[in-house]
């Protein structure tokens, strides 16, 4: 694992790719931190990182289309999966290379809230909280981009897929809001769900007997419980839906200043759940 | 060792493999042989792991490749049909991460390397960017890789690929030499280069083993009539005449114009013609200019195997059966066609 961490991680560095990434992060961060901060002397830096997310729209696909597509393409991952390391020490390996180059501008911003310090009020608590959930969203776009790349031989793929993907990470919130709150519209979305569930584990099984029947109960118990005890599903779709909203939690941290323990265990658990599909894809993808 | 019982590998409704079975003993330079798309790429992504099997069950050096797979795998060095290098990497720093990710101890690796490196004689390209270096020297580095830390069992796909005629015979010398202490198994489908190089030899077509087992052995396999080719300055007639009062010959095809004929014959190996048809010449005072023979090679032991194969399996389109036999030795299938 180690091996390809630093082998990544040099090429991050051999390449333009790392620069780029941590040069976007940093002008963008910065700008508003010039901004907002400094001149206009609002001494919240959790306020800057708040405004600069849509950032991750531009340099996770730049961070991650090469991740896993440029091995498939350039065969490097026959070297990869025959040596004896397991795939999960390899996908680990990459995501946390990708990790430490958004951990550079990251180290660099911890110095933001000392500036501001220096000049008078700090909310310095606050603001690295909310620089800890600042990497973490990093983390679950990169996240994100990994798993697109590990889908596809081609890095332009790979790079609007992953821009697509975080678009919509980013723009949950609002989305969900149009999603119609009765309990027929929660019904509907949850069978689509089901569905979509369905495919997700026939794509990670090749089994259609199971995600058949999965998709089967799951769909049963739903319809059960509408028919029983249909005010249940009044606006549950929309509820729900928001509770994966990565940026509300964000905002909870930036905005209301809450450590929302939840939000962090979220963000987690979106990492590792990402991970552990793009590692499946690939194990699954011998197979075929 | 590596144990191969049953294998197949189907891609959808393709069978690329089809129950293969195959021991290599350690110390064994096994050469797979077959067409383009006869399984050997593919048997070879298994064996290392690559691809998972369908069906069957593989086990080096007692280890299950899927089962045990770290314990298996560090036992191989594989070199894939495409080296699977990283070209913004010099040769030095690539061999470097190649033995921390094969988890070779610290203490040796610069000392493997070394020796890879010597091996593969790469000495002088060491500091260069591999995006800089030919396809030749390329090759090379993708063999060092699969000879660090001198593992049991070393596989080959198609290592001569791409080379130029000095650096084949330099790939198969060296092979030759890693064969004395290690396992290879080395795929090709330049029938000459195997002969060279392995002491086993296993012809694979359309995922079965169809032949297996020494060079020598495989050539006796093909015990069929020797040919002989003779030209004579003479015209076509005056040839057929005089064969036709020559005892022993068969199957006898002339081509060339009049004033000079060749013939192609066949005759059984126990009763040599050539005496006689020598002098059958000189009394009628034709020149002979070319008197040849050929002896079963290795070469239409192959071809002979691959096409008695073909046009059973390849019912519904029996024109594909001379279409993929021209390519590896098209010198050759004339005389198979012919004869």
């Amino acid at each position: 694992m180690i091996a390809v961490y630093k082998r990544e991680l040099g090429a991050y560095f051999h390449s333009m790719t790392g620069y780029i990434c941590c040069a976007f992060l940093v002008c963008c961060v910065g700008i508003y931190f010039m901004a907002a901060n400094l001149f206009s002397g609002y001494p919240s830096f959790a306020y800057a990182l708040n405004s600069s997310l849509f950032i991750f729209m531009l340099t996770t696909p730049i961070l991650t289309m090469r991740s896993m597509a440029e091995d498939r393409r350039s065969k490097t991952d026959q070297l990869l999966l025959t040596s004896p390391v397991s795939v999960t020490k390899m996908v680990l390996g990459k995501y946390f290379a990708m990790l430490a180059v958004l951990a550079l501008p990251c180290l660099l911003f911890c110095l933001c809230p000392l500036i501001i310090k220096l000049n008078g009020t700090a909310t310095l608590a606050v603001d690295y909280a909310t620089l800890l959930m600042f990497f973490l969203l990093g983390s679950v776009c990169i996240a994100v981009g990994l798993l697109v790349s590990s889908l596809t031989e081609s890095q332009v793929i790979a790079a609007i897929g992953t821009f697509g993907a975080v678009l919509l990470l980013l723009l949950w919130n609002s989305l969900v809001s149009y999603i119609p709150s009765s309990a027929a519209a929660s019904l509907v979305g949850f069978l689509l769900l089901d569905l979509l569930l369905g495919v997700v584990i026939h794509a990670l099984t090749g089994n259609y007997l199971v995600s058949g029947i999965v998709t089967a109960v799951a769909a049963a118990g739903e319809v059960i419980v509408y028919l029983v005890q249909r005010s249940h599903f009044d606006n549950l779709l929309p509820t729900l839906l928001d509770k994966f909203s990565v940026t509300e939690v964000f905002s909870n941290f930036a905005s209301y200043h809450l450590f929302d323990f939840t939000g962090l265990i979220l963000y987690l658990s979106l990492d590792f759940l990402l991970v552990f599909i793009t590692v499946q894809l690939i194990q699954r993808r011998r197979y075929c | 060792m590596i144990e191969i019982h049953d294998l197949v590998k189907r891609y959808g409704t393709q069978t690329a493999v089809d129950h293969l079975n195959l021991t290599v003993e350690p110390g064994q330079v096994c050469g797979l042989l077959g067409l383009n798309g006869a399984g050997k790429t593919t048997t070879m992504n298994m064996i290392t792991g690559y691809l998972a099997p369908t069906e069957g069950q593989i086990t080096v050096n007692g280890h299950d490749i899927l089962e045990e797979a770290e314990e298996a795998k560090r036992c191989i060095g594989y070199l894939p049909d495409q080296p699977p290098l990283y070209t913004d990497m010099t040769v030095s720093e690539y061999l470097n991460f190649c033995a921390e990710l094969k988890q070779l101890p610290k203490k040796e690796r610069a000392e493997y390397i070394q020796k890879a490196v010597e091996l593969t004689e790469l000495q002088e390209v060491s500091g260069r960017l591999i995006r800089n270096l030919s396809k030749g020297y390329r090759q090379r580095v993708g063999l060092a890789q699969a000879i660090l830390g001198l593992p049991d069992i070393i596989i080959l796909d198609e290592p001569t690929d791409g080379l130029d005629p000095r650096q084949i015979n330099e790939m198969l010398a060296l092979i030759r030499k890693l064969g004395e202490a290690h396992t290879v198994i080395l795929s090709s489908h330049k029938l000459s280069e195997v002969q060279l190089a392995c002491d086993r030899i296993v012809i694979l077509h359309q995922g079965r083993v169809i032949a297996d087992g020494r060079p020598e052995e495989l050539e006796q396999q093909l015990n069929a009539a020797a040919t002989l080719t003779l030209t004579a300055l003479a015209d076509r007639a005056q040839v057929e005449s005089i064969l036709s009062g020559i005892d022993g010959i068969s199957n006898v095809t002339l081509s060339g114009e009049d004033g000079q004929v060749t013939a192609q014959l066949e005759y059984t190996p126990s009763n040599d013609p050539r005496q006689a048809i020598f002098f059958a010449f000189a009394d009628a005072r034709l020149p002979l200019i070319e008197l040849k023979t050929t002896t079963a090679s290795l070469e239409q032991v192959f071809l002979s195997l691959t096409q008695e194969d073909a046009p059973e399996t390849a019912e519904p389109a029996p024109d594909t059966a001379s279409d993929v036999e021209a390519e590896p030795l098209p010198d050759t299938q004339e005389e198979e066609e012919d004869s």
